[in-house]
């Protein structure tokens, strides 16, 4: 039972048409847990079209961008609870945010984790790469070497951290935007580009779009291209790992738009059944190419809190912090080995960047809105970090930039010996038509002979 | 009139009709406030509203159920799926209410949708943003299923749908949006601009659902194709310079058996192209209903020129494309050259 008595504005999105208020909720029955909790209610707006209401993005193009609004828990401020706390003591780690490093750049509070000066400096160097790897690859598209691209800009801590944070054993299931899961994973670049090429060398023998990536030896599910397909799969895959009796866990990732789908509530729904060692996120960047969170229903809760009606635990992150990222899931998959079932983890980011390279963001958003973003940029601020702790520095910095930028050039050289997408060479045509069946039937074997290859 | 692209004359039917029926609402993802992600709906939500043009949630059999909802209590919803690929999280939805809700109520309940979802390929989308899963929508009993070949059509066969009471699938070969399409990837892309069929009244006006058209009129072989294939196989046919009837279906279902019938029975001769798998797809059913009504006229075996049965690739999306090469081949077969 909750009794709610408003205090404040909606923290996030103050002039969203559905969000005035910001509520508290105390605990007033038995086993509601101590603290308070906090929860925006829902207050219809005056009508814009009679009863029909209607949510819609804070900020358009030719508008400022304004997060004043975003009232962020302060870092260190979010409870640690013990892995085997029961779900429903833990409802305000679902409405805060765990956030580890400061303004300042210290880390701070319960959730700041004992990492080794290298570790972090491992995070910043594989953050470092994904990015510029990522701007690579997307001037390539520009220049028509790639047919389409994806960056994770902006949120880069998201799949890295995450990924560091488990075992190799643990298995990804990523959706478009975690190639940094293969980065963390240690996937040669070559690999990743030769696939973007669809050349001869391309593991998926140039099926598929690029960033579509597979690969079974680093324990990474390929991805599909239909949202949120992956979420239950890793459901069930953790399944597995239980009834193998391992204590391997199984991780996956979809976006604000993407937590829509109904594999989200089936993921959910299973998760939560057979108490499967998963951790699935929302990777909430604010933007599913053009609808604002808003559209997915951002605009009244946070997805984070979607975990309370399931009765697991939701932990509401800052996605650019790589530290809170690291402890948040650390957290999660222990919980999940010790056998207490799943979490569902929002990652509260920025897409920095166009959705793809077939989008224009401007179209739709302020221009310099990911500038404005009150939580900074994950690579800054693990900068920041580890040069307040004496262990990193801007020289240092510049000069693993320009090592990395040296990298991915030359393993673009070394990717292009192997076939470029326009002028091949690409996988022989025959193999167009294998691996449709384990055995080729005789229909398929017609048309191929049919095609002359 | 006016010279429009196919995807122009999609924007002017939504137009048309949301300015015609204040029960004609649309929807989907992107729709709203940045007007598709092919601009389909570019501006409609600024002239007519938000509640009347609007972005919805990634759930596509939300988007559907949605949609029966509306229509159940009187409204036109027109949705749109962002790609045929992803119409599959519907597929239950469409399948097992909207297409059989007015059998299973005998008449008392009826939804008037009208699904718009971009299909076909040679965009280099790959597997997932090039299908054409049109066969399985033929095969549900209660579906209209259309696909038009230009803009004129487009405008009318659309206008149709949303006015017609039963639902309808309405599908946009995405790659004509900008222009026709005769099968050469590396020959200069062309617009509607001159094309006759790029010419579009700018009010409302019907094409009627179920009706082909005999697009080149021939004697020696009728060829059948729909959507993009219609204007490959012309190419084909004027490169081969061969005397051959095309007919654009523009509905599969209810297909229009009489013009394809007469014609068949006058040439003796047919090829079906379409670009979806060949296996279960469209073209069986062709020529499954073609022998039994022309048998006693056929001088050849019927021949079909699809897509191959595997995934679309990325890679070797010219090599899966049905093109010229293939229809001609196909052509000479049923010729016996
Ligand atoms: C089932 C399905 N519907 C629609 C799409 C088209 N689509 C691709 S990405 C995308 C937006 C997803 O946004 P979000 O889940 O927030 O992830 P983000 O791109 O922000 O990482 C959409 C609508 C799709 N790929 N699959
Ligand atoms: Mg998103």
């Amino acid at each position: 039972m909750y009794q709610i008595e408003a205090i404040d504005r909606n923290p996030i999105f103050h002039d969203s048409p559905y969000n005035q208020g910001v509520y508290r909720f105390h605990p007033i029955g038995k086993g509601c847990g101590a603290s308070m909790k906090t929860a925006r209610r829902f207050v219809p707006p005056t009508p814009p079209h009679g009863r029909f209401q209607l949510p819609d993005a804070p900020r358009r193009p030719g508008e400022r961008p304004d997060f004043s609004a975003l009232k962020l828990q302060p870092a260190g401020a979010a409870n640690k609870p013990a892995i085997d706390v029961d779900p429903m003591d833990i409802h305000d780690l679902a409405f805060g945010l765990i956030r580890v490093l400061d303004d300042e750049g210290q880390a701070v509070g319960p959730w700041a984790a004992k990492l080794s000066v290298d570790t972090l400096r491992q995070g910043l160097r594989l953050m470092t790469l994904l990015r510029i790897y990522d701007e690579r690859m997307n001037a390539l598209q520009r220049q028509g070497k790639l047919s389409f691209y994806m960056k994770a800009a902006g949120e880069e801590a998201v799949a890295i951290a995450q990924t560091m944070a488990l075992r190799a054993s643990d298995m990804i299931f990523p959706s478009y935007r975690q190639q940094g899961a293969l980065i963390a994973r240690g996937r040669e670049l070559v690999d990743m580009m030769c696939h973007c090429l669809s050349n001869a060398r391309d593991n998926l023998k140039g099926r598929q779009l690029p960033i579509h990536y597979s690969w079974k030896e680093g324990n990474f599910f390929g991805v599909s291209g239909n949202v949120a397909t992956q979420f239950c799969q890793a459901v069930g895959w953790a399944m597995a790992a239980a009834y193998k009796d391992t204590d391997d866990v199984a991780i996956s990732w979809l976006g604000d738009g993407s937590s829509a789908t109904l594999d989200f509530h089936h993921a959910m729904t299973f998760a939560a059944n057979y108490n499967a060692p998963v951790i699935l996120n929302v990777v909430n960047n604010q933007w599913a190419i053009s609808s604002h969170q808003n559209i997915a229903g951002g605009a009244r809760t946070t997805f984070a809190a979607r975990a309370i009606g399931y009765g697991i635990p939701g932990l509401r992150v800052d996605g650019n912090d790589f530290l809170a990222l690291y402890a948040a899931t650390e957290w999660a998959a222990a919980r999940a080995r010790a056998g207490h079932g799943p979490t569902l983890i929002e990652a509260f980011t920025y897409r920095a960047g166009d959705h793809s390279t077939s989008d224009d963001a401007s179209r739709y958003r302020p221009k310099d809105e990911a500038a404005a973003w009150p939580l900074g940029d994950p690579l800054k601020r693990l900068k920041d970090h580890l040069i307040g702790r004496g262990a990193w520095s801007e020289e240092d910095h510049l000069r693993l930039e320009s090592e990395l930028k040296e990298s991915v050039a030359k393993a673009y050289k070394e990717a292009i010996s192997y076939g470029t997408l326009h002028e091949g060479p690409w996988s022989p045509v025959k193999t167009m038509f294998e691996d449709v069946y384990e055995d080729m039937p005789r229909h398929l074997r017609r048309q191929r002979q049919a095609h002359g290859v | 009139m006016a010279q429009m692209s196919l995807v122009q004359a999609i924007n002017s039917a939504l137009d048309t009709e949301l300015d015609h029926d204040p029960n004609v609402l649309v929807f989907g993802e992107d729709v709203g406030y940045f007007g598709g992600v092919f601009r389909a709906t570019d501006g409609l939500q600024k002239k007519y509203g938000s509640a009347r043009v609007f972005d919805t949630p990634i759930a596509e059999g939300g988007i559907i159920a949605a949609a029966i909802g509306m229509g159940v209590n009187g409204l036109r919803p027109v949705a749109e799926i962002q790609f045929a690929d992803y119409i599959y999280p519907a597929y239950d939805q469409i399948v097992s209410e909207l297409s059989r809700l007015r059998y299973r109520s005998a008449g008392e309940f009826t939804a008037p949708v009208t699904i718009r979802t971009p299909c076909g390929g040679g965009i280099r989308g790959g597997q997932t943003h090039s299908q054409s899963p049109e066969a399985i929508f033929v095969h549900v009993p209660g579906l209209k299923v259309v696909m038009p070949s230009n803009p004129y059509d487009a405008k009318g066969l659309l206008i149709s749908a949303i006015e017609d009471n039963d639902p309808v699938i309405f599908f946009e070969p995405k790659r004509l949006y900008g222009g026709p399409f005769f099968g050469d990837h590396q020959a200069t892309s062309q617009s509607w601009r001159g094309h006759p069929k790029g010419e579009v009244p700018d009010g409302r006006y019907t094409v009627p659902i179920g009706k082909a058209e005999i697009v080149r009129p021939g004697n020696a072989l009728t060829i059948l194709a729909y959507g993009t294939m219609v204007h490959v196989a012309l190419a084909a046919v004027e490169r081969l310079g061969v005397d051959a009837e095309v007919i654009d279906l523009k509905t599969l279902l209810p297909y229009d058996m009489d013009t394809i019938a007469s014609s068949v029975t006058r040439t003796g001769r047919c090829v079906v192209v379409h670009e979806a798998p060949r296996t279960g797809g469209f073209g069986a059913e062709l020529i499954a209903e073609i022998q039994e009504e022309c048998f006693w006229s056929l001088e050849a075996p019927i021949v079909r020129v699809t897509g191959y049965d595997t995934p679309y690739p990325h890679a070797h999306e010219w090599e899966y494309f049905p093109g010229q090469g293939r229809i001609i081949e196909a052509i000479n077969r049923v010729l016996g050259n």
